[in-house]
């Protein structure tokens, strides 16, 4: 008798639930799988998605932070099933080992959409939304390349601070550049892991400097970090950098304090790694609830910026972009 | 002939020899590339700073050294190891950086309150790092890898707490120096060698070196013979964590800002390497400081080799790892054992030609 009584109390609590959640306007839920907070840009993207999917816009969203540890991940999508979610948004922190989880969500009828990092051993979701590290790897050549005509610099001697090593952003960036600079007969004296931290970037640059004293004007750095830390190894060498520097430093990311530096000329260039993927998501979703077609693959929206106005666009995969010459209002108008 | 035995013989001579051997793959590949066999060990002065690749791995490898110096004591006397010191570096960075930036935080160019109160702040954290790990380990006999576990994961997660989980900026000058230089002269390797300094004269002069190894040969010994091992145990982890503290402090100042997420990542590895590098058992008993602090600067000496020689970023652990085989191998009791048997083999051969011959 008391069993059944419990039964048909949580019975009775499970409907009352449900009828809540009936009597209001019935939001759509979304969870959200967040790698970590491991860095400005990381916590720009959790930003990003809470400022998108919030309740005025009609959104019920679950986040979950994984502090980097993919067990944590997987558990959290698979709560994510167990609550119902309407659609799950995924930052995979590793690339593989997805399969399983993915057909899970495939069974309970949920769309998972994959933002920023990419799943290489599934093809179980439904769309994809990051950024095109290739493309900023070839508008950086490009870029050095117009640059170079219009200062009348005639060789260039690179040198690279890789990021992480394996990372699709240190892949993509290094790849990128290394095409333009095969096409047009640079020499990229030296290519080395800094693993994205600005320690890395001035040990790596403290090596350079004695390695290739006066033989290097172009150091490009895949991402602020790095280049942070360059410029305190250079001004240790005595190296000139920057506008009217021996050396032109380039940097990918564009954080706010990057691009000051950009804007105060003691940087060239900073191409944008743009972690506002949530915009884009909630048009996918959009397009998902009202039956639309979508696209599965979509690159975000990016911009590169420069402190010099001798070049304005560049075409990169014969497609003209326009180049962004800093100002202080973009730098301020900056969210991260 | 027999002053080179009686070198062989002494106890750096290996630690010694095997960074002699990183050194000179250096002066072979740069002889092979067209360069002068001696560019590897040219110091000199560049923009009024001492530069150059040896000047490098000595300051480069100053918070392996620092680290060291803790991890050689605690392995000593507890026959364990110390896995938090990584962490804790990362924690006393970021508290030392979050009082300098005060207000301004995360991103500060004044300092709120003097560098030293922040520096002491550091320390202090330090010493209740290793008063925690030393508690655990002495008094409630928890195993040194597992008391240390604790903190190896708790403290970077505490620095990201104090700092709001932001990287805490302080471009301050007064407080680069502690990582870059004084004068001409890069400030890390001074701290390092006051450090080295400081602990061998304490061990030297006082009873503390003789009572820690006799702790760690054999505790219940040490103490029926009146040493307080508990007490003995607990002052090395303590001082294993004002090591990371300085430590964390110098890497900080490196970068003038508190990276909580990558401060001292993995370096908790690179001190114990160091310890086994520098002929030192992880078994405890007898150590060698010297020798710890030789194997500190040969892991650097091989990082620095890597860039000088270009290797791809790709393909530098695997080489890195090569190198670390050979050192310990060279040094592991049954290869000393065969050189040992094979020159007194040689020797007795030749007593024996000589002893026909008369």
């Amino acid at each position: 008798m008391k069993k059944i009584l419990a039964i048909a109390l949580a019975l009775a609590m499970v409907l009352s639930l449900g009828a809540i959640a009936f009597a209001a306007e019935e939001p759509i839920y979304v969870g959200f799988a967040q790698v970590g907070h491991e860095s400005d840009w990381r916590t720009a993207s959790t930003q990003s998605a809470q400022d998108v999917f919030s309740a005025e816009n009609g959104y019920e969203l679950s986040f979950v932070d994984a502090d980097n540890d993919s067990a944590v991940q997987l558990d959290a999508i698979r709560n994510f099933i167990q609550q119902g979610m309407d659609y799950i948004i995924v930052d995979p922190i590793v690339e593989t080992g997805w399969d399983a989880v993915l057909t899970e969500c495939e069974d309970a009828g949920i769309p998972v959409i994959v933002i920023d990092r990419t799943i290489t051993d599934s093809d179980k979701f439904d769309a994809w939304v990051g950024s095109d590290f290739m493309v900023e790897g070839l508008a950086c050549g490009e870029w050095l390349k117009a640059y170079a005509e219009a200062k009348g610099i005639e060789e260039i001697n690179a040198l690279v601070i890789e990021g992480s090593t394996g990372a699709g952003a240190t892949i993509g960036r290094t790849d990128g550049f290394k095409e333009i600079a095969d096409r047009e007969g640079w020499t990229i004296l030296d290519s080395q892991c800094g693993d994205f931290t600005e320690a890395g970037g001035q040990e790596v640059m403290e090596s350079y400097c004695q390695s290739y004293a006066g033989q290097f004007n172009v150091v490009i750095c895949q991402n602020d970090n790095e280049a942070a830390g360059a410029m305190t190894a250079m001004d240790q060498a005595g190296i000139t950098y920057g506008v009217g520097g021996d050396v032109i430093l380039v940097s990918f990311d564009a954080n706010r304090w990057a691009l000051q530096n950009v804007l105060d000329g003691k940087w060239n260039a900073d191409f944008e790694c743009n972690p506002m993927a949530a915009p884009t998501v909630d048009e996918i979703i959009k397009a998902m609830e009202a039956g639309e077609d979508y696209e599965a693959e979509v690159y975000v929206p990016e911009s590169w910026f420069v402190a010099e106005d001798d070049v304005t666009s560049i075409e990169v995969n014969g497609e003209e972009q326009e180049v962004v010459v800093l100002t202080q209002e973009i730098v301020d108008a900056r969210p991260y | 002939m027999d002053k080179l035995k009686k070198l062989t013989k002494m106890k750096l001579f290996l630690p010694v020899f095997c960074m002699f051997l990183v050194l000179c793959v250096n002066m072979i590949y740069d002889a092979s590339t067209g360069k002068p066999f001696y560019s590897f060990f040219q110091v000199g002065i560049t923009n009024g700073l001492l530069s150059g690749r040896l000047v490098n791995i000595l300051n480069r490898g100053s918070e392996v050294a620092i680290l060291a110096i803790g991890m050689t004591l605690v392995v000593s006397a507890s026959a364990g190891t110390d896995i938090s010191v990584g962490s804790v570096m990362a924690l006393c960075a970021a508290v030392c950086c979050r009082l300098l930036a005060g207000a301004a935080a995360p991103k500060a160019t004044e300092l709120a309150v003097p560098l030293i109160v922040g520096v002491l702040a550091a320390i202090g954290m330090g010493c209740i790092c290793g008063a925690f790990n030393g508690g655990l380990v002495a008094y409630l006999g928890i195993q040194p890898m597992v008391a240390t576990l604790i903190l190896w994961t708790a403290a970077r997660a505490i620095g990201l707490l104090v700092c709001d989980n932001l990287i805490v900026y302080v471009r301050n000058d007064t407080f680069g120096m502690i990582g870059g230089f004084v004068g001409f002269f890069p400030t890390p390797i001074i701290i390092a060698a006051v450090c080295i300094l400081v602990v061998s004269i304490v061990l030297k002069k006082s009873a503390m070196g003789m009572y820690v190894q006799s702790v760690g040969i054999n505790k219940s010994a040490s103490r029926i013979a009146g040493l307080n091992s508990k007490r003995m145990i607990f002052i090395c982890y303590l001082l294993c964590g004002v090591c990371a503290a300085i430590a964390g402090v110098v890497a900080a100042s490196r970068i003038t800002s508190a990276d909580s997420n990558n401060i001292g990542l993995n370096l908790e590895l690179d001190a114990i390497l160091a310890v086994a590098i520098g002929g030192n058992s992880l078994g405890g008993g007898k150590f060698n400081l010297a020798g710890s602090i030789i194997g500190a600067y040969t892991i650097q000496a091989i990082t620095t080799t890597m860039y000088n020689m270009g290797v791809s970023s790709a393909v530098a652990p695997v080489f890195k790892a090569v190198v670390v085989i050979i050192i310990v191998a060279i040094q592991a009791p049954p290869v000393k054992a065969f050189f040992r048997k094979r020159s007194a083999k040689r020797a007795s051969l030749k007593s024996g030609k000589e002893a026909a011959a008369a």
